[in-house]
């Protein structure tokens, strides 16, 4: 426990500040006044995929959120490659939980994906043939290019999030937020997406993913970042994803035998 | 009917009609696809007290002050509701529902205590508006369309409310992308840069305005109906925002018209000798034309839709 | 004048109005309270244009039995018809299309208002320029109100008053939980429907004292201002009732008194009133309270991150926990900590390192769920615990500098 509290205390210089994708400093959300988010401080490690676990109401989902500016954050800085985030936003794609918008919307599966180049396109720039070529690309790397003129409710939620994920492709970001991917997905759903993530990670990109499956953290992340409303834990997997960290993390509410967990012999 | 009679008396009400059922129509789909479809309803309350507060500063009846006190009223309960939603934390109809009452309350009250009663002003021509006056005493037919001497005696509502179309139609086409992607998915267009709350409010005042100007001169059932009716109808049409935004404007185009022909005709089949009110017709025939939407239109249900794209 | 209203001193029927106001005010608020609780407050708004039509066809109805087309009971009947069909073609509207409640709310009001209008002018050229006088409809008048009419609005107003007691303890039910509602046995479906029977009942009876335009505001507005007051749903109802009360005896006392006023449009701006002064001044849900409250709450975030950065050596970023430390004097200009802001920030670190190991001690489960990173651990764990604990983690440690 003490060397939790000394790894917590791990200050970080301004030239790592500088390099990392995504940096957070001092962030506190809170609804009222209970806090959801307590000081953070979180450094990104560039080309690393990292996973932000933690308990259900651990903040995870608002640390991002805030982050990002979409809620409003009592204190906090953040910064994308050492600049405050509004002058780097086209290096950044942000892909929300799928249940936060209403898939009754009148509109079609590759519209979606070119709201993706909204950047590009701005407020009346013509889509024309490469940017449509562009989006059906996305839609095929999530193996979507099928459903390109289905309307969007008529998708499973797998799909919708593949959808979703195929729009932030289409950003061609340095840095992919992603907000529970594989919440409520089918297995073809969450293999599809992780291969898609992998090879982000392999063409340099960054990921970070709020993530709640602990028994995949492993298989599917390098670095992890343990929230509880407070930090607990932030690293490479094999240092900060432990039995110990966990237990600080998630408390008497770990339900998932860690034998499971940390057995060395998983296929 | 010859045109020597049905210029000057109904092709003016049937544009302004027309005109003014688009402008509502077309910020009407963003409305009610952002679930607001009720602050058409607000706005149209609180344009009498915006009204009657700009006659009782300036003591006359003329246009623009008028249009400018509505357009202020409808900005300040728009800031009032939301105010009252934030600070309050009072779910959004209930916040619209005080607002919205008590400003129209406020404005009646003023309304009986001042002395209007020598000018054309009430609440009953507030609600009702006064389609049918609106004619073209000059015109003596087709001919004077091309008659620039006639042509400016034309009533002035006609051009202010085609302007009012041009401009509610230009927000909507130049803004198009960020409206669709910010009422889609907020979050995400928060982080593309997208200023939402900015582009919301924008959009709820460029309702406001056309709000405003029909009001002027349809009355605001019309703008109630023509802000949720026709876009309501178009959503059951069709799957996409490009397609349902044409249905609507269409189905605004159809109700203005047949509600005032029927309005003015219908009773005149019917063996009786005076017409009935052309904008409370105008918008029963748009809820017609709802009702056969929602019992025939081919994607009326969320699971009803066709399946193949 | 007005002290005369209020003590009832302006005649029998004047008397009967306010009486009727109040009790129309109570039945509405406490009914509103349960739409309110429901999130369905705007409902109520079409409902209550809803009743334009079949006031119209009632007066059509009654002129052509021969009858007196402006007898009240007939109309109110007739408006309770039409807001029946209003509130079904809501309901079949959210439940047959993919149409959000809120655009349902949106058509039928203004289509069934629509129709109503031209209704009305069909019944001025049948009456040939004598007044039908139902544009008293739209926005109340109590002035020359006959006595019978009086005493329907006092007397119905009681009966709805009394629905709304018998009723109390299941409406209640529904609107705070409909899921658990139902495996206690309730109805849900039924109960919502006696919701709306009331709601229409409010509605119809205030028809004549405030009009069908405000009606609403009789609805909604003294739900919400008791809202400010009660987190309990039984006191919000029966606050609501009270505001709407006060709200309409007072709005009919003042409107008694200068005859040219109408009565709707003063009772709700009397509930308004009472709204906006709620909204600012409650304790608890009051704007100024919060204010307050999150103002003191983001300074202590502030120094509490500023003090626990110090102590691990880190500059501070932000400008405002930089001028809260300095003004606390807790740390000098150049950002290096006083002497004072040493003791505080170490004994920050402690509290955080002591907190750090009870969350992660399942032990200490109930303890831990009281973190709000604020919350000093000495007011949460006993010394003894305090003492266990400090011998795991070794002990306070120094402050890095």
């Amino acid at each position: 426990m003490l060397e939790l509290a000394a790894r917590e205390g791990r200050a970080t210089t301004d030239a790592d500040l500088g390099k990392s994708p995504f940096a957070i400093r001092g962030l506190t959300v809170a609804y009222g006044e209970k806090p959801a988010v307590f000081s953070v401080d979180m450094t990104v490690p560039e080309g690393s995929m990292t996973a932000i676990i933690g308990p259900n109401g651990a903040g995870k989902s608002t640390m991002l959120k805030a982050a990002l500016g979409i809620l409003r954050p009592l204190s906090g800085q953040v910064t994308v490659f050492g600049r405050p985030l509004d002058e780097v936003r086209d290096q950044i794609a942000y892909v929300p939980q799928r249940a936060s918008v209403d898939w009754d919307f009148p509109t079609r599966v590759i519209d979606v994906v070119l709201m993706g180049l909204y950047r590009e396109l701005g407020l009346l720039g013509r889509v024309r043939m490469r940017h449509m070529a562009r989006a059906m690309d996305c839609l095929r790397r999530v193996g979507m290019h099928e459903f390109a003129e289905r309307q969007i409710g008529q998708l499973s939620g797998g799909q919708q999030q593949r959808v979703f994920l195929a729009r932030a492709l289409a950003e061609d970001a340095e840095l992919y937020l992603l907000d529970e991917p594989f919440a409520g997905v089918d297995a073809a759903t969450e293999k599809a997406i992780i291969a898609v993530l992998k090879d982000l990670k392999t063409a340099g990109r960054t990921v970070v993913a709020v993530h709640h499956d602990l028994s995949t953290v492993r298989d599917y992340f390098d670095h992890v970042f343990l929230l509880n409303v407070r930090k607990i834990a932030e690293g490479p997997v094999d240092e900060a994803f432990t039995p110990e960290t966990l237990q600080a993390a998630y408390g008497g509410r770990l339900a998932i035998s860690q034998h499971d967990l940390f057995s060395r012999n998983r296929s | 009917m010859s045109g020597e009679e049905f210029v000057p008396l109904s092709l003016p009400p049937l544009l302004i009609g027309t005109f003014a059922a688009i402008a509502c129509a077309l910020p009407g789909n963003f409305l009610v696809l952002r679930r607001q479809a009720l602050i058409g309803d607000a706005i149209s309350h609180v344009v009498l007290p915006g009204i009657v507060v700009a006659f009782l500063l300036t003591g006359a009846v003329s246009t623009w002050p008028m249009m400018l006190g509505a357009m202020g009223a409808a900005v300040v309960a728009v800031v009032l509701i939301e105010l009252i939603r934030r600070l309050g934390r009072i779910e959004p109809g209930a916040a619209m529902g005080v607002v919205f009452t008590a400003m129209f309350a406020g404005g009646v009250l003023l309304l009986e205590q001042s002395d209007t009663s020598s000018v054309h002003l009430d609440v009953q021509h507030a609600l009702y508006g006064n389609l049918e006056s609106l004619i073209w005493l000059d015109a003596t037919g087709w001919g004077s369309l091309l008659d620039t001497d006639a042509l400016r005696y034309l009533p002035p509502e006609l051009p202010r409310m085609g302007f009012t179309l041009l401009g509610v139609a230009a927000f909507i086409l130049l803004f198009w992308r960020p409206l669709k992607i910010s009422t889609f998915d907020e979050g995400f267009a928060r982080s593309v840069g997208i200023p939402t709350a900015a582009l919301g409010l924008a959009l709820v005042v460029v309702a406001a305005i056309a709000a405003v100007a029909a009001f002027d001169a349809v009355g605001s059932i019309i703008v109630i109906a023509m802000f949720i009716c026709p876009p309501a109808a178009a959503r059951m049409m069709t799957n996409r925002l490009e397609v349902q935004v044409g249905w609507s404007v269409v189905f605004a185009a159809v109700s203005a018209v047949l509600g005032y022909v029927l309005a003015g005709y219908g009773p005149l089949w019917l063996g009786a000798d005076d017409a009935v009110s052309a904008a409370g017709m105008i918008a029963t025939v748009s809820g017609v034309i709802l009702v056969l939407a929602a019992r025939f239109g081919p994607c009326r249900t969320r699971a009803g839709a066709p399946a193949e794209g | 004048m007005l002290w005369d209203a209020l003590l009832l001193k302006l005649g029998y029927n004047a008397a009967l109005v306010a009486i009727g106001a109040a009790l129309l005010g109570f039945a509405a608020g406490a009914t509103g309270t349960f739409l309110f609780l429901r999130k369905r407050a705007l409902v109520s708004d079409a409902v209550s244009h809803a009743t334009l039509p079949g006031v119209g066809l009632a007066f059509i109805v009654m002129v052509a039995l021969g009858g007196d087309g402006r007898n009240l009971a007939g109309l109110l009947l007739g408006s309770a018809l039409s807001a029946g069909a209003g509130l079904w073609a809501l309901s079949w509207l959210t439940r047959h299309t993919r149409l959000a409640e809120d655009a349902a709310i949106g058509a039928v009001l203004s289509v069934f208002f629509g129709f109503g209008v031209v209704l009305l002018t069909v019944i001025q050229t049948m009456t040939a320029g004598r007044q039908a006088g139902l544009e008293s409809f739209l926005l109340g008048s109590t002035a020359g109100m006959l006595r019978v009419d009086a005493l329907v609005i006092a007397i119905s107003g009681a009966l709805v008053l009394v629905a709304v007691v018998i009723l109390r303890r299941p409406m209640t039910m529904v609107a705070f939980d409909p899921e658990f509602a139902a495996t206690q046995g309730i109805s849900v479906h039924r109960v919502d429907m006696a919701t709306m029977g009331l709601v229409m009942a409010v509605t119809v009876i205030g028809l004549k004292v405030v009009g069908l335009i405000l009606i609403v505001a009789m609805l909604i507005i003294p739900p919400v201002t008791a809202r400010f007051w009660s987190d309990r749903s039984g006191r919000v109802v029966l606050l609501a009732g009270a505001f709407g009360a006060l709200s309409g005896y007072v709005g009919a006392a003042i409107s008694a008194t200068t005859p040219a006023l109408p009565t709707g449009p003063i009772i709700v701006l009397v509930a308004f009133g009472f709204f906006v002064l709620s909204m600012l001044v409650a304790p608890g849900r009051g704007v100024l309270a919060a204010t307050v409250r999150h103002l003191r709450y983001q300074r202590r975030v502030h120094l509490r991150q500023g003090l626990l950065a110090l102590a691990q050596g880190q500059p501070v970023y932000e400008n405002l926990t930089r001028r809260l430390l300095r003004r606390a004097g807790l740390m000098r200009a150049d950002g290096v900590p006083t002497d004072r802001g040493r003791v505080r920030a170490a004994r920050a670190l402690l509290d955080e390192t002591r907190w750090q190991a009870v969350r992660a001690d399942p032990a200490h489960e109930g303890a831990a769920s009281l973190y709000d990173g604020l919350r000093d651990i000495e007011t949460v764990l006993t010394r003894d615990q305090i003492e266990e604990i400090d011998r795991r983690i070794g002990g306070p440690k120094e402050v890095r500098t």
